[in-house]
């Protein structure tokens, strides 16, 4: 059974949503405190949403001097699967995990809405069940949720296929109509959209759940092989 | 009578009260004590014009866990679940600064809830203000919604719905409503009580400011003095605004749940309107114990703050616990995990043997907990004895004139095409703003009839039941017939829970109404009460909490009377989600209810939305028939309760005929879905467009089979028409593309935004 971490910072409020997520999909998911700096024993590591620290300064900018974030640095360089939704997307760009930043939404109003995601590539841990041109309705819950990076890395991005989903009708003024991007290796995802959010149909979309079992299976599959 | 220049007049304090006070001291009071009385009587927190009157409410029932008089009302769901629920005002800081005046009410509100044990799971802000061709109205509901997003979505609650009214006479006091509800298991619940001599008050949360002193007096229980409401606002007011942070609340609440968890906490109690002085004496009085306040060990934000400042701020994100001292390190423990400041500030001793031989629990306020006390009162009397007026109440002479302008009679029809897309306005330019989803409970969010939500969370027993909120008013019924308008707010809101098939299990209210001091405003504050206690007898539902927001007027105008209704109601199997307006190609359209309104006139159009436009603000008010209407109700909830515990049905949509008539709900089904109808000719013009309650537009696929259903019961059904094509028409009066009625409904309320 995988073993899920789901770190919490002060300020944090998804992360008994992504708990729920990961436990409905056989996972043994348990929170970790923000002070934690040793992930040990975990085989896949979730950043959730909501405004760490407050998101005083700006979103992720304070959270990636809490402890964990060392770990976390340490447990993705080893090869540990990372996953940052929405704040947590924020978080690793902030701590470097991946590259470009999150700005305020194109109309300047937080939005929460279903979207429609493309999946552009199948190579990351989060989308490796997904099949590419896939679309999946989850919903988008932000204020500052637009990508942005330099030429440079625009075009890394497309090169190596780091490009994991993007908007079909973009809400927010991303880039390249970008809702999530990966790191080389593809095991460390950050995406706007709330995949946990979408895990029932009673609450509109199940179309999470195809990701989510990436995420939780990748670490078995990478073991497997 | 105050006299202006006298130091308890300066404090809201009248003459005869100041007299009172020193009746209840022995002796005159000093500065520090009159500034508690000022506070404590005020109309805000005392209700001392409205109490006698909310007496004649109906409070109980054998789920009802908690009534009226605590921090929020209880019911027991079922299941080991109790769910809290209450509502508010925050009216006249939103007036002056939407933004904080907004964010406040919402940090507010969460406190009551989670005061009670509860973790917030929701919450709704019906908000009212003027026509937005009016700049100042336009920046007033763009800093209220963000001011809402801002604050509700980092503190981590969603907010879930809500109301968005527009009328001139909310152009100087807008309102700002908001309800929360939260749930915790049945065990946990606490209330705001101190016991236990030797136990200690722990202040938990923010320090304390200069901000928000005298927001419950000064601000809170009188009216505007500006004629315009816009540049002549009472500028001097703006330092009684209280000013939120979001991330203190979201660490305060985590932190309070973990100490009720852990089983540390004796008594708790929020710090809101009226500050620490409220939070001692209520808890004290409750307790029958007395309490030591030592201000100098409250944490404070500035220097030189004097003694009635750090008694009466209301410095936001503040919390009292009441602790016993061995578990003073626990507690300490848990607060420094969550980075919230704990601190003693007071100590719950033994009621005290007065001069006169009586003994009191008396809250007194010392510089050191040995030190020199500077202020000595009852606990009860700031908290349970202020003064009750029974205000002079008096039908106002002019309503007899404003009946007899009955639109009903002679209004000219027009062309109900233009009418129609003119009353179409999606609010979901409010509503994407704000995180409506958190918590995986929303199975029907805003911008419906009625919000559904799972009944689940962090901590709580598992259950298959939900849960469903509405929150209802219709001031336009309610300026004509305080009564029979509050009577059928009540139902309307009953109708939207059977939209999403819950059945009403409590109801709250916030009443938001004029100056107490004018005769026609207490009769309509008391008309309203009484129209309110016989729907929730006639509908056997308990009102287990409320809020009364008095002196909402500008100018000396006072606002059309605006009780607001916040309905809860329980689903006992909800696995799928109801059928909602999401009619279908073919489907068969019925109206489900009384077709006519209870009298000679079947479609009144007094009150109206569609006569409101006019101009028309007159008429009469009609009701329902009560045979069809105790039919109608539980078949239609019924009906979508079997639909969401995952039974087959016939049943493809239900949206309850509300604001705008059955024209208004037929369109907005084809603008939700891009399916056309067509409903054959209506029995008059004033059926498009008249609003009694009551009545429900519902889709079938099996129409012989749902009129079966629905005469085995008596509820009466009428088919109207045939779902279909890309046009709604209705008889020879309405003919509209599909096309064109989504767009003016997506449009409206952005492009009067945008105007300039």
């Amino acid at each position: 059974m995988t073993r899920v971490g789901v770190v919490v910072f002060p300020g944090s409020n998804c992360e008994y949503d992504a708990l729920a997520a990961m436990t409905s999909l056989g996972a043994d998911a348990e929170l970790v405190w923000h002070s934690v700096t040793d992930l040990d024993g975990f085989d896949a590591i979730i950043l959730p949403g909501g405004f760490a620290h407050g998101d005083y300064l700006r979103p992720g900018a304070l959270a990636r001097f809490s402890p964990v974030m060392e770990a976390v640095t340490r447990f993705a360089s080893d090869g540990g699967s990372v996953l940052g939704i929405c704040n947590g997307f924020q978080v690793l760009t902030e701590a470097g995990l991946l590259p470009g930043a999150l700005q305020k939404n194109r109309g300047l109003t937080f939005l929460c809405q279903p979207t429609t995601l493309v999946v552009s590539s199948t190579a990351s841990v989060l989308t490796s069940h997904a099949t590419l041109g896939q679309e999946l309705v989850i919903p988008i819950n932000h204020f500052s949720g637009s990508y942005t990076c330099d030429d440079a890395t625009y075009d890394e991005l497309i090169a190596n296929d780091r490009i994991v989903l993007t908007y079909k009708e973009n809400p927010n003024g991303s880039r390249g109509d970008i809702a999530g991007i990966t790191n080389a290796r593809g095991n460390v995802v950050g995406l706007m959209p709330h995949p946990e959010r979408a895990m029932s149909t009673l609450l509109g979309s199940d179309d999470g759940r195809i990701l989510l079992e990436s995420f939780v299976t990748a670490p078995i599959a990478s073991f497997v092989l | 009578m105050n006299s202006p220049a006298s130091l308890h007049g300066a404090l809201g304090l009248s003459d005869e009260e100041f007299e009172q006070i020193k009746a209840v001291l022995g002796r005159d009071p000093n500065h520090l004590e009159l500034a508690l009385f000022g506070v404590m009587w005020s109309e805000h927190c005392s209700y001392k014009s409205s109490r006698l009157h909310l007496r004649r409410l109906p409070t109980t029932g054998a789920h009802v866990l908690v009534g009226p008089g605590e921090n929020a009302g209880v019911i027991d769901a079922g299941d080991g679940i109790a769910v809290a629920i209450r509502i508010e005002s925050h009216n006249h800081p939103s007036a002056i600064e939407p933004y904080q005046g907004a964010a406040t009410g919402v940090g507010g509100i969460l406190r009551d809830v989670f005061t009670m044990g509860a973790r917030p799971l929701a919450v709704m802000d019906p908000l009212f203000f003027g026509e937005l061709n009016d700049a100042r109205q336009r920046w007033l509901v763009e800093g209220v919604v963000s001011g809402i997003s801002g604050y509700g979505n980092s503190v981590g609650v969603p907010t879930i719905g809500g109301e968005l009214t527009f009328d001139d006479c909310y152009s100087a006091n807008p309102l700002v409503n908001v309800l929360c509800v939260g749930a915790l298991p049945v065990e946990r619940l606490v209330l705001g009580v101190a016991s236990g001599v030797g136990n200690l008050a722990v202040l938990l949360g923010s320090r304390t400011g200069r901000d928000g002193i005298g927001g419950v007096s000064v601000l809170a229980s009188a009216g505007f003095s500006g004629e315009d409401g816009a540049a002549s606002i009472d500028e001097a007011k703006r330092p009684s605004v209280q000013v939120g942070d979001p991330y203190e609340e979201k660490r305060l609440i985590e932190a309070c749940l973990e100490l009720l968890d852990g089983g540390y906490v004796v008594g708790i109690q929020d710090l809101g309107g009226a500050g620490l002085v409220c939070g001692t004496s209520e808890t004290a009085a409750r307790g029958g114990v007395g309490m030591d306040v030592d201000v100098t060990a409250v944490p404070l934000r500035e220097l030189g703050m004097a003694p009635y400042e750090i008694m009466t701020s209301e410095s936001q994100e503040r919390m009292v616990a009441i602790i016993t001292p061995e578990n003073l390190a626990a507690v300490q423990a848990i607060c420094n995990k969550w980075e919230v400041r704990a601190s003693v500030v007071g100590h719950v001793v033994a009621p005290t043997v007065g001069a006169d031989g009586v003994t009191r629990a008396m809250l007194r306020i010392r510089d050191g907990f040995d030190g020199e006390i500077l202020a000595e009162v009852p606990a009860s009397a700031l908290a349970d004895e202020a003064p009750l007026y029974d205000r002079p109440r008096e039908r106002p002479d002019w309503l007899d004139a404003v009946l007899a302008d009955d639109p009903t009679d002679d209004e000219p029809i027009g062309s109900p095409n233009d009418d129609l897309l003119d009353l179409l306005v999606d609010p979901a330019w409010v509503y994407r703003q704000y995180d409506s989803q958190l918590f995986l409970n929303t199975v029907v969010g805003p911008g419906r009839d009625a919000a559904l939500l799972r009944l689940a969370g962090p901590g709580l027993p598992a259950s298959t039941k939900g849960i469903a909120i509405s929150t209802d008013s219709n001031p336009r019924w309610c300026a004509l017939d305080p009564r029979l308008g509050t009577a059928l707010t009540v139902i309307e809101g009953v109708a939207n829970l059977a939209c999403v098939g819950a059945t009403a299990k409590a109801v709250v209210n916030c009443l938001n109404f004029g100056n107490p001091e004018h005769p026609a405003v207490m009769w309509q504050l008391s008309e309203s009460i009484d129209g309110m206690a016989e729907a929730c007898n006639g509908l056997n539902l308990p009102v287990i909490g409320g809020n009364v927001s008095l002196y909402n007027e500008s100018g000396g105008n006072d606002i059309d009377p605006t009780p607001v209704m916040g309905l809860l109601g329980v689903i006992d199997h909800l696995v799928a989600p109801p059928p909602g307006w999401n009619w279908r190609d073919g489907d068969t359209v019925v109206l489900v209810g009384a077709r006519h309104a209870d009298g000679d006139v079947p479609f009144p159009l007094g009150g109206s939305r569609w006569a409101t436009r006019r101009h028309r603000r007159g008429g009469h008010l009609t009701g329902v028939e009560p045979g069809a209407l105790h039919a109608t109700l539980p078949f239609v909830t019924g009906e979508v309760a079997s639909i969401c515990a995952g039974h087959d049905s016939d049943v493809t949509a239900v949206h309850d005929v509300g604001g705008g008539g059955l024209a208004t709900a037929l369109a907005e089904m084809v603008a939700v879905t891009g399916i056309g109808a067509r409903v054959e000719e209506l029995e008059g013009h004033g059926e498009l467009f008249s609003e009694f309650p009551g009545r429900f537009v519902v889709a079938t696929n099996d129409p012989a089979a749902f009129s079966a259903r629905a005469a085995d019961v008596g509820a009466p059904v009428a088919v109207l028409g045939v779902v279909g094509g890309e046009r709604l028409t209705i008889g020879n009066a309405v003919d509209l593309s599909v096309e064109e009625i989504a767009r003016r409904r997506a449009g409206a309320l952005v492009d009067a935004l945008e105007a300039n």
